[in-house]
């Protein structure tokens, strides 16, 4: 065992979790990325879900595409396996890997560029199918390890140092996943420490495909202050649906806790600071066209809506249609499970011509 | 236009007959339901203990284009395609012209009197029947009395060939599975014409049939349904596919037959997925993440998927990870001919990916062997880490064959160098995912739910050090890369060795692989008779093995015969022994059709003579 669960028993003032991990069970490899890049905090929330949740690190799996977003999930869950597939294909990859052994959790990161650009056709396919997972799209709209091109979420008007303006309308990953109709869709800014952190975990213990487009700013190619995908921009734009409360699965997911009226300062990791404003009380994310009416207002005021846009909590996974066992997995099963019986080989014979 | 010779215009008697040794092929319209017909024959054929085949040479089209279906009758067990016709039945206007210049002086031509032509041919027996007649009278509800319209040639051939009416009664048991309606629907169409073939028609010609005793160890599969069979009993947990011509009924094959086999009748759990993806990205994209998490895990396709394919065959490759890849191959490049066969993808997917790659392929030469490499591909595929590719085609994949039984696996399965808590237990030294304990290349792997804190890994297809940590150390890339090699040196010895026939007094080899097969062993019987004596190597995978190289170095010259335009396994032995190019020499034949023994054996004659 490693040395981190050593520390059961031992005189420690380190924080343990129920199953006796300490934060450090959850770190990755060090960032290298750039300092302040969106993509960080996000990759420490995730450690801090994770912990809180008490989930075994060996017990997820994550992958990602290719791209700055896709690096990170090197610095997160170390003890997890995870895969860094190709250039916006982390869905297809995720989808069959899934299938190994379904009681782990599937934390997945790609980019917009990763995910709306090139890899478009399998975004929509994976929320079709309803694989269960964390799908977290970091988008900065803009391409990072290339050194700064458009990516496809990019607003019509935006200049690039290299690129002039973009002339092409942006795609919204939210809008996109409710036209699929995903079964899980939020947003939020990854500034936001606290509702990023308590999305993932909904997203964690949703049985199906959760969409989660966090704004994440390039700290490099993309912080012009008229940028959507600029700190400057989402500090005045952001307007989170409601503070967003985390309910275990076992409860069922439910919104309530938001009061009208209430606000909240929250502090961002550079030192800026946004007011959150709680929506409406009746706001009711398993309300479809509610959440197709809130996205279309928010365009019009040119607002970043953020929280949980849209839940779905019942309709059946991937694996639930597949009717994978819940006992032992697909990976461990052995010859006796997979193999057909020596004598049937004489029926396989017979039933040809 | 000529008369239907009945017994009224014609007493003459046939003198010598031709038993169970001609080709027949029967032109029709796809769509037109003629395919149970054609089968019906084959079967019918079949089942009366004659060696037979059947090519269905067929449009991309779904209906009203032109197919033809030859089936070919052998007393001396020759399966490969003709190119002679000696019985011709002609059901399409728009090939009749076509078709009635088709047959060989002497042979027969049998068409539908529905079709009004003028017959300028004198050298044939020519026999017209009614077939929209006995469908009419069948009763059959009018929807579907052009499919049953074509029962009318099985019933006059079954006549005029002496084709065993409980045969045809077997067939379409079979093809109907039982169900007594469509049977006897079909069943009254033929016994009519059969019936009224006998009252009005005479034969002109020598062509029969006749019952033998050549079938009974055989069964008649297409090597689509023998690969998904053999997959099931390799213990296929993932397939993940798009559909293409020729290789959808591959994955749909699979999915008709796995439940009886796999499913537990105690449980409503499955031990196997099988997903239609939204093309073959996706299709290799999962086929590869089911592979990492530890499942069998494969996938079906044909040239254009394969192209499409190529990224993630370079990251398998790259990565280690095992999946199984089945190319049932088609005319390319491009869209190509997407109905015709063709052996025109082994460079270009023994090489798939950018970078240096080398990958694994295991070539199946008949339906049978279909099934074996089904099952093995996936003990291989784990045994190295990699992906294997099955290299079939339409031939094969598509067209019923007479197949030796399907053997059970000989071996139990092969999991590899595959890590669980158990293993990981007593480790002595550090576990590295890419690090060659043994010397062979080969490095242990560990699947996701692997509890041990040590079993994680990072698959990346970025440059990585031995524990899968990512790394741009040049002399680390050169090593991880050099090691791929060893492991590809280390598949040699898994490989399923070639086949050997010796000939007598053979002076020079033929190597060949895949659904070539039955014309190389018909040639080699032709060859001989004109005095040339032949030894044959049937590859059954890359990299050769052993053998391959001492095939070649015995033989003063060894023809490479393929169905491709560049001599492409030519050039792959080429590569691998560049000492012994000048004992090869390249035949290649591309147009589309399966391979015919008459051409093999001239144009080895014609290089032989210069």
């Amino acid at each position: 065992m490693s040395e981190n669960v050593k520390t059961n028993g031992k005189p420690s003032n380190i924080k343990l979790n129920e199953i006796g991990l300490s934060k450090n069970d959850y770190r990755g490899q060090p960032t290298t990325l750039c300092a302040g890049c969106g993509h960080n905090s996000i990759a420490n929330q995730i450690i801090a879900a994770a912990y809180e949740l008490d989930i075994v690190p060996e017990d997820v799996i994550k992958l990602s595409g290719i791209g700055c977003s896709s690096k990170s999930p090197a610095y997160f869950l170390s003890r997890s396996f995870g895969f860094n597939s190709l250039h916006g294909r982390m869905p297809s990859v995720a989808t069959g890997a899934s299938f190994g052994d379904r009681r782990l959790k599937t934390i997945a990161v790609s980019g917009d560029g990763d995910t709306t650009n090139i890899g478009m056709g399998q975004f929509k396919h994976i929320i079709r199918r309803n694989v269960p997972m964390v799908y977290i799209i970091e988008n900065n709209g803009v391409y990072g390890l290339t050194k700064g091109q458009f990516s496809a979420t990019a607003e019509r008007g935006l200049t690039l140092k290299y690129q002039g303006a973009n002339p092409y309308m942006p795609v919204d990953v939210v809008e996109e996943a409710m036209a699929s109709r995903a079964t899980f869709v939020a947003r939020s800014f990854a500034g936001d420490a606290s509702q990023v952190k308590a999305l993932i975990k909904a997203a964690l213990s949703h049985n199906g495909l959760a969409v989660l487009d966090i704004i994440s700013p390039c700290v490099t190619f993309n912080n012009g202050d008229d940028a959507r995908h600029s700190y400057g921009w989402g500090r005045e734009h952001n307007e989170p649906l409601h503070d967003f409360s985390f309910v275990p699965r076992e409860e069922e997911i439910q919104v309530q806790d938001f009061t009208e009226g209430e606000t909240r300062t929250v502090t961002l990791h550079d030192g800026g600071q946004i007011v959150l404003r709680k929506i409406e009380k009746d706001y009711d994310p398993t309300d479809r066209v509610s959440a197709l009416r809130i996205m279309e207002q928010a365009y019009t005021d040119e607002v970043m809506l953020t929280g949980l846009i849209y839940i779905e909590p019942e309709r059946p996974s991937l694996h639930d249609v597949y009717k994978l066992p819940l006992e032992l997995p697909l990976n461990r099963m052995t010859e006796k499970e997979l193999r057909p019986s020596k004598a049937s080989i004489k029926e396989v014979n017979a039933a040809m011509f | 236009m000529a008369a239907t010779k009945t017994k009224e215009t014609t007493k003459q008697e046939t003198t010598e007959r031709i038993v169970n040794d001609f080709s027949m092929t029967i032109g029709t319209m796809n769509g037109s339901g003629s395919q149970t017909s054609n089968l019906t024959l084959l079967r019918a054929l079949f089942k009366m203990g004659i060696p037979v085949s059947g090519k269905n040479l067929f449009p991309s089209n779904i209906q009203g284009l032109p197919t033809w279906y030859t089936i070919r009758v052998s007393k001396d067990g020759y399966l490969a395609r003709r190119n002679t016709h000696e019985i011709v039945v002609a059901m399409n206007v728009d090939t009749f012209v076509e078709d009635l210049q088709k047959v060989v002086p002497g042979g027969a031509f049998y068409y539908g009197d529905h079709l009004k032509f003028d017959i300028d041919r004198d050298d044939i027996a020519i026999y017209s029947f009614p077939a929209k007649q006995f469908a009419k009278e069948s009763g059959a509800p009018a929807a579907l009395r052009d499919y049953v319209a074509n029962m009318a040639y099985v019933g006059v051939l079954a006549t005029m060939l002496g084709i065993e009416m409980d045969k045809i009664k077997q067939a379409l048991d079979f093809h109907f599975k039982g169900k007594e309606k469509p049977i006897k629907l079909n069943m009254d169409v033929i016994e009519a014409a059969a019936a009224w073939a006998a009252e009005n028609l005479e034969s002109q010609d020598p062509y029969r049939v006749e019952r033998m005793d050549e079938t009974k160890e055989y069964i008649m599969a297409d090597g689509n349904t023998a690969a998904a069979l053999g997959a099931i009993y390799g213990g296929v947990q993932f397939a993940s596919w798009y559909p293409i011509t020729p290789a959808s009924s591959l994955a749909e094959s699979l999915t008709a037959q796995i439940g009886p086999l796999r499913d537990d009748p105690e449980s409503d759990e499955k031990t196997y997925a099988i997903i239609q993806a939204e093309d073959e990205l996706a299709a290799i994209g999962m086929a590869i993440g089911a592979g990492w998490s530890g499942l069998r895990a494969m996938t079906s396709t044909s040239g254009p998927g394969i192209s499409l394919m190529t990224e993630f065959a370079g990251l398998a490759y790259y990565a280690e990870i095992p999946v199984v890849i089945w190319d049932v191959q088609r005319v390319g490049p491009s869209t190509g001919l997407p109905t015709r066969t063709s052996q025109g993808d082994i460079l270009s997917t023994h090489f798939l990916g950018h970078g240096d790659t080398q990958n694994v392929m295991l070539i199946p030469g008949s339906a049978q062997e279909c099934f074996e490499f089904g099952w093995k591909a996936f003990d291989i595929a784990e045994r190295l880490q990699t992906p294997v590719f099955v290299m079939s085609d339409l031939d094969l994949g598509m067209n019923q064959w007479m197949s030796k039984p399907f053997e059970f696996p000989d071996v139990p399965m092969d999991r590899g160098k595959i890590l669980w808590e158990e293993d990981m237990k007593d480790l002595k030294e550090r576990w590295g995912r890419y690090r060659d304990v043994d010397g062979d290349g080969i490095p242990y792997r560990t699947a996701p739910g692997n509890k041990n804190p040590q079993s994680a890994w990072f698959a990346r297809g970025t440059g990585h050090n031995e524990f899968a940590k990512y790394s741009e150390d040049s002399d680390m890339w050169e090593e991880n890369m050099q090691r791929l090699s060893r492991k590809y040196e280390s598949a040699h010895s898994l490989m399923p060795a070639p086949v050997l026939e010796q000939g007598k007094n053979a002076e020079i080899g033929i190597i060949s692989f895949g659904s070539t097969d039955v014309a190389i062993l018909e040639a080699r019987d032709l060859l001989e008779q004109d005095g040339q004596g032949t030894d044959y190597l049937r590859l059954r995978a890359v990299p050769f093995t052993k053998e391959v190289k001492k095939f070649i170095e015995d033989h003063e010259v060894s023809y490479v015969v393929e169905m491709n335009r560049d001599g492409q396994m030519y050039k792959l032995l080429q590569l691998e022994y560049p000492e012994l190019t000048a004992k090869l020499k390249s035949l290649t034949k591309h147009d589309g059709l399966p391979l015919n023994a008459r051409w093999v054996s001239s144009a080895i004659i014609e290089s032989e003579a210069k």
